[in-house]
Order: C-alpha cells, then structure tokens, then sequence
C-alpha cells in the first residue's frame, strides 16, 4: 500500500481536531488529564496506541520520528510504530535523538537533554496517580479538584513504614507547577529530574482515553518528604559495553550460569558512546 | 451562494492543518511566542483567525462570533468550511472577535472536575510584537513579553486557575497565546 491510500498520518480529520483541541488544554492546564474520544487503532491496547494518536495529531511531513520503548529503537514496539508512521505519514525516521523532532517513548526518557522545538511523546497505561489507591473515577476527579492528595503521601510514607525507603521505582508521582498530583508514565525515578526540559512533552493513554502535557520548562516536583528527600536511583554499576556511569541501566542474564551484565537501556545513547570511544 | 464563501479554505486539508496545528501547539506551550501561518483566509478577519477556525473547529464546537464579525459572509464561510454551529457566549468553546468585544462576556471557564471545558478566545488584534507585559510560568524559560490587549483582564484570569479562558491572539498571518497559566508582572 502505498502512503497516498491513507489520509496524511492515518488518522480522518475530525479526530485529529479532537485529539489537537485535547492537546492544547492539557497544555493550558500542565498535569490535569483531558478526557479525549479515543479511537480503535490497528494496534491492540497495551501497544501504544493513546501515545500513536497523539503522534499523528502533531506530526507534520517534514518531520523525522524517533521511537523508543524502554530506551531501546530495536524491540518490536518501536520497530511496528515507527512502520506504521513511515507507511501513513510518509515521515522520515531515526534511530538519533538529536536527529529527531517527534520522539515517542515507551517508559523512558532519552539520556541526552531534549532541545526547544523537540516533541516528547509518551506512552501510557494508566493516568491515574490516584487509582491504585482509589478506583472510582467520580472520586478521584474530585481529589484533583480539591487538591486531596493526602492519600499519596499516606502510599509513600506505608512505603517507607514497610521498607525503610520510598520503594516506588517507577510510574513515581509528581506535583505539576504546585497544583495537579502527575502519573509521568512509569518512566524509571531516574528519569523524573528530565520532566523539567526544554521540549515539548505530550502524554497519550488510549484504553484510558485521557491526555495530558507539560509544556517547556514546567516546574515538576517528584513528591518525597524532608526527611526522605527524593532520590533518583539507579543500578549502581557502568554500563559493560560503553562504560557510562551516568545513564539508567537494564540488568541482563547473558548464559546458563547466571552471569550478569548491566547495559545503558538508551540504546542510541550508548552506541553514540561506543563510537566515539572507537573513534 | 458567493464564491467568495467557497474560497479561502486549506487546498491540502491533512497537510496544511498539520502544519498550521504545529504553529498553534508550540504557541501555546511558549507563551509570548509569535509563529506565522498561511493557507487560509475567510472573508472579515485574519488569517491566521482563519487558520485557526480551520485547524480547531468543527460541528463539535460551538463558536461565538462578535457582534461586528457577525456578518452573513463570515457565517457562511464558517458553516461551509467547518460546520461549526453559531452560539451564544455561555455556551461557546470559541469565540471570535476583538478584545474590546469580547471582553466582559460570560464565556465557559470549566468546572473544578473538568477546567478543560473552558472557551478559547480567538482574539484579533490590531498589532502584534514582543514587547510590553512580561510573562512568567509554564512554557516560559525565564521571562518572555508579549504585546497584550489587556493585562489586568489576564491577569484575573490566571487567578482562576486551574479554571479560566485561554487566548489565541491573531494579527495579519501572527498568532500567538495566552494560557491560563501564565503570570504576568
């Protein structure tokens, strides 16, 4: 099939000015999710399709995409999506981030610093910060309403009761500009410092048919206490193939024997490394 | 029905609204930003009010038009290229007009469980520059200034937040935006 056959990013015009008007008031109102018509995707739930909505809503044909899942351009996530956006949006795509103006991102944040004028996208599963801890929906658009975020910090300190730390490693929450409690998608707590960037960062949850943002520059807070401040955590080894120190790293069982290596998760990040240390 | 009315629309509609949706996004999340737009002009306003109608509009928005833009041209140019029903202030998730008469109307400001469901002001301005009030918050690096009708409006405006209206100020083929979150010294 050839790009021509489907309309410019595979989505009917009408859900595109949806999804854009849901867009621009999640990024008037930084944090608050924005209940948006989500549509039947040619992915099943649970793949991406509230952040390859959102991508096509944003993208222009001069863009090039870049698109991640876990860190990595190489896994089945990223490869399906950024086929698809070749095939319907005729885009260019890349593997660099620097390279790329629309990056959508499955549970990470690229290691290097994302510059004006670069879109974030994320993927998400559940927007909710407060559903684990409240199901109903009528409740916790109250909370959000009224600032009622008491319970969080009643999830974080049972974490500290239990644990001795804050255990929660991942999906861990924010406070947006002094106002909205945040889920930034379970992104690794080593990736929350990044939520204050320069880039643009959009964030789709299709099942949950919910949108949210951040603009540039937006002040976000990951919620800890004064006597257990917030910690941006990692493995605490360098990677075996480039040898940061300063990137998130995946544990990997490389044989039989239960050997172990650590690698960057970011793949392009590490490559870039491993030239330059070739060259 | 005038040709006139027939004109002035996208020719290339995915593409152009793509691009013009680009302009408009990243006006919105850097305030004080001005981006150009072309592509469209309906009879009476901007351009870039009309680029804006066509990027954003549909039957799904209730659209509120001011009293001197209020013309048969303009209605029936908005009604064959997007449909939008004409409404009154109350019930409009936009509105079109200058300042001076959109001002002091009862436009949707959201309710604490859904402050999305708030109007966005399309306003024309006479000029538009980087210049005048300084902007602080989301979006902002530091400070950015931009060329307002009307600071003290805006500024009661940013205090209802998370509530409020947002703004997209529009001057020949120039827009620009206000959000709610913006502070202004």
């Amino acid at each position: 099939m050839k790009m021509s056959d489907y309309n410019f990013a595979y989505l009917d015009e009408q859900t595109k000015r949806m999804i854009r008007r849901a867009i621009l008031k999640g990024l008037a109102i930084p944090g608050y999710q924005v209940p948006f018509a989500s549509r039947e995707m040619p992915m099943p739930y649970g793949w991406g399709t509230g952040g390859v909505q959102v991508s096509a809503a944003v993208m222009v044909p001069e863009d090039t995409l870049k698109v991640i899942d876990q860190g990595a351009d190489d896994t089945t996530n990223a490869v399906s999506i950024r086929r698809f956006f070749e095939k319907t949006a005729g885009v260019a795509v890349t593997e660099h981030t620097d390279q790329a103006n629309v990056i959508q991102t499955r549970h990470r944040i690229p290691e290097q610093d994302l510059t004006e004028g670069q879109i974030l996208v994320y993927q998400v599963p559940i927007p909710e910060p407060l559903r684990f801890l409240e199901p109903s929906e009528v409740e916790t658009r109250k909370m959000h309403s009224l600032e009622e975020y008491g319970l969080m910090h009643v999830k974080l300190y049972e974490d500290i009761a239990q644990h001795g730390a804050i255990a929660t490693a991942y999906a861990y929450p924010v406070r947006v500009e002094g106002r909205y409690v945040m889920d930034p998608s379970p992104i690794p707590k080593f990736d929350n410092p990044k939520l204050t960037m320069a880039g643009i960062q959009l964030f789709g949850a299709g099942r949950e048919q919910r949108i949210y943002a951040l603009p540039p520059y937006t002040d976000v807070v990951s919620l800890d206490f004064e006597d257990f401040p917030f910690e941006a955590s990692k493995a605490d080894h360098a990677c075996g193939l480039c040898g940061a120190i300063d990137s998130y790293l995946d544990e990997l069982i490389v044989d039989d024997q239960g050997a172990r290596m650590f690698m960057c998760s970011d793949t392009d990040y590490c490559a870039g490394r491993q030239e330059e240390t070739a060259a | 029905m005038q040709v006139s009315v027939l004109e002035g629309g996208f020719a290339d509609a995915p593409v152009q609204s793509a691009r013009a949706f680009r302009e408009i996004m990243t006006a919105m999340a850097q305030p004080g930003r001005i981006n150009t737009v072309d592509g469209a002009h309906a009879p009476g306003i901007s351009v870039a009010s009309s680029v804006a109608l066509l990027t954003l509009c549909d039957p799904d928005t209730p659209l509120y038009l001011a009293p001197s833009l209020d013309t048969a041209d303009l209605r029936n140019w908005i009604a064959f290229h997007t449909a939008a029903p004409l409404v009154t202030p109350d019930k409009a998730s936009f509105a079109l007009g200058a300042w001076s008469e959109l001002l002091g109307q009862d436009f949707p400001i959201g309710i604490p469980e859904y402050p999305d469901r708030s109007a966005t002001l399309i306003v024309e301005m006479p000029a538009l520059s980087a210049t005048g009030a300084t902007l602080r918050g989301p979006g902002i690096k530091d400070m950015a200034r931009l060329s307002l009708p009307d600071a003290d409006a805006m500024r009661d405006n940013t205090r209802l937040f998370p509530l409020g209206m947002d703004f997209i100020l529009t001057c020949g083929s120039q827009l620009a935006a206000m959000p709610r979150t913006t502070r202004i010294d």
